[in-house]
């Protein structure tokens, strides 16, 4: 018996060499990091190596700008990722209805997707500023001038540009799962007299909710990524209201701050995964009768 | 009988009027949308084909903000066009053959996408083959901390770059950028999804005829994942030629930073030729989707559902 491996165990083993490169890279430059960066976190320094506990995490907890930042954030998807959610869902029941030209339209709506955000921060300025068309357009509605990027308002811009960027994105998400509702369901709703309401909240919303959940997520982790357009506007040291995490990040590797940076990563990691965990629980309560 | 037909006939002429007013309201939702949606980019192309004079009488009063100690124009309100007085390739011609700068920025922004989206798709396409082929506890496992890494934002992923980073000695070089992208899980979780779904007799029908793992692999199971691999592809060029957090961190020198950081420098001087760089810097992307948008629809769509 020795020695000789059955026919299944061979083809396992195989399928693990196929994994090998990948495990290794994954292991090289995520995992084993991220351990260190773990370590780091309840050290006093890299040079002492002290254990101090919780230390580095009060400290970043209380450092005013990680507050600031964490708070904008925070404020930011928690507007940002309903919308997101929302109205791609709209333009996706927009893109199920009988209109003409649909296949241009999908085009139109997918199209900031594959826009470089540098490509088009130079317009966003044109339209944001003082004496761009936002305000001459609110002008005629009885709106004051207000320089949106430096006001309190800036949140709002970058709230319009992360929907600009991503809904195509998560229509595409909802097309796909509102055409794997199977037909002879709504067939038999449809003779069976219920309403449209009934329809979309016994049947649809049903089908859909695992895809709420992904859209959810994906657009939670992308609206960590509106950094690139406020960094590409305003620099590293915007005003107030637009001061993220990731500006935080950037100015605390700066200055080689390890122990802020790494408790910072650490507290991030865990609200991530928190919130992750939270809604696929939901989601596995809602959801659970229909084939995910 | 006649009076329930003429009755019925009405009926069904009302819920037409109705159903045609509905399909114009939403059509004009859609368009109102869309006209949202592609405003900035027409104006950025229409815009790059005006000469620097239009472009700053235009704008002069927005950028005369940002620049320290630039000349103030004398443009007050700032005045959108959509046509350009005259059409001039000039700031085209400026960028292409006067000025390397940018075109260095351009060639750094292909040094770092390409070799990602082929390696990152090279290893993404065993190792999602290893994940497909035999399910296992382990490799639930596994699979499931390949997710949550994917899921990380760059705020995160970002420290354990810069210590790898630091530790191998390639902080500030092009590695930097690279090594992390090669294996970033991102394409790994897609293509799996994709292999699953390829039908298990496929398979056993090749392991029957006694292919070897090897040939399964490159003969059978490859072919019939090509275009998730093209739409995958597709995904990881947009992200990696849109890149701005990992460059900022990982690449003290200016000098190897792709256009994606670049471009934001650049508005205070020169703002005529921003608008020309910005639309050379969109024409690859916009290649991609306008060859491959069915792929990449395509593609998206098999990413709904985190089940796995």
């Amino acid at each position: 018996m020795k020695g000789k491996l059955t026919a299944n165990e061979r083809k396992s083993a195989l399928s693990w060499l196929f994994l090998l490169p990948s495990l290794l890279g994954v292991f090289l430059f995520f995992v084993a990091p991220f351990f260190v960066v773990i370590y780091y976190s309840v050290i006093n320094n890299p040079i002492q190596m002290e254990f101090v506990g919780f230390r580095n995490y009060v400290n970043v907890w209380n450092n005013a700008a990680f507050r600031l930042a964490g708070l904008n954030t925070f404020k930011f998807s928690f507007v940002a990722v309903p919308l997101a959610v929302l109205l791609s869902l709209f333009l996706a029941a927009v893109m199920e209805s009988r209109i003409p030209f649909k296949s241009y339209f999908r085009s139109f709506f997918l199209s900031p997707l594959m826009v470089p955000t540098a490509s088009v921060v130079l317009i966003w300025q044109v339209m944001f500023h003082q004496n761009g068309i936002v305000n001459n357009a609110l002008q005629v509605f009885g709106g004051g001038r207000i320089d949106w990027l430096k006001s309190d308002y800036a949140q709002v811009v970058i709230v319009a540009l992360f929907l600009w960027k991503n809904l195509g994105y998560n229509m595409i998400l909802f097309m796909a799962a509102l055409a794997s509702i199977p037909k002879d369901l709504l067939e038999v709703a449809a003779l069976e007299n219920a309403n449209k309401f009934q329809v979309f909240w016994m049947i649809k919303l049903r089908y859909l909710s695992s895809t709420i959940l992904f859209v959810t997520i994906m657009s939670l982790i992308n609206s960590f990524k509106v950094f690139r357009e406020v960094y590409l506007m305003t620099g590293d040291y915007p005003y107030d209201p637009l001061y993220m995490l990731q500006h935080f990040m950037n100015n605390t590797f700066t200055s080689l701050d390890y122990q802020k940076l790494s408790s910072a990563a650490i507290i991030m990691f865990i609200v991530v995964t928190g919130l992750v965990f939270i809604m696929y629980s939901i989601e596995n309560r809602y959801g659970k009768d229909v084939e995910g | 009988m006649r009076k329930n037909d003429r009755y019925i006939l009405r009926i069904r002429k009302r819920k037409k009027r109705i159903n045609s007013l509905k399909t114009a309201l939403v059509t004009m939702a859609a368009l109102f949308f869309a006209v949202l949606f592609l405003t900035p980019i027409i104006l950025t192309i229409t815009n790059s084909f005006m000469s620097s004079s239009e472009i700053s009488a235009n704008y002069g009063s927005v950028f005369a903000t940002t620049a320290k100690g630039g000349k103030v124009f004398v443009s007050k309100t700032v005045n959108l066009k959509f046509i350009p007085d005259m059409v001039t390739f000039y700031q085209y011609y400026t960028v292409l053959f006067k000025s390397p700068e940018y075109l260095f920025k351009f060639w750094n922004s292909i040094i770092y996408a390409v070799p990602i989206v082929v390696m990152q798709l090279g290893i993404a396409t065993l190792a999602s083959y290893g994940f497909a082929r035999y399910d296992g506890k382990l490799k639930r496992v596994i699979f499931f901390s390949y997710i949550i890494m994917m899921l990380m934002p760059y705020q995160v992923t970002l420290v354990p770059n810069f210590l790898v980073a630091k530790s191998l000695g390639i902080f500030g070089t092009r590695w930097a950028i690279w090594l992390p992208g090669f294996f970033s899980p991102f394409a790994v979780y897609l293509l799996t999804k994709f292999m699953k779904r390829i039908p298990t007799e496929v398979i056993e029908a090749a392991e029957i005829d006694g292919a070897s793992e090897w040939y399964i692999f490159s003969r059978v199971n490859l072919p019939l994942c090509k275009g998730g691999i093209a739409s995958i592809a597709i995904l990881v060029f947009f992200d990696y030629w849109n890149m701005v957090e990992q460059p900022l961190i990982l690449l003290p020198d200016s000098g190897l930073h792709p256009l994606s950081v670049f471009l934001s420098k650049i508005n205070t001087g020169e703002i005529s030729l921003a608008f020309a760089v910005a639309v050379i810097y969109l024409v690859p992307p916009l290649m991609i989707f306008l060859y491959g948008e069915d792929y990449l629809v395509e593609g998206i769509s098999y990413q709904g559902g985190i089940k796995g």
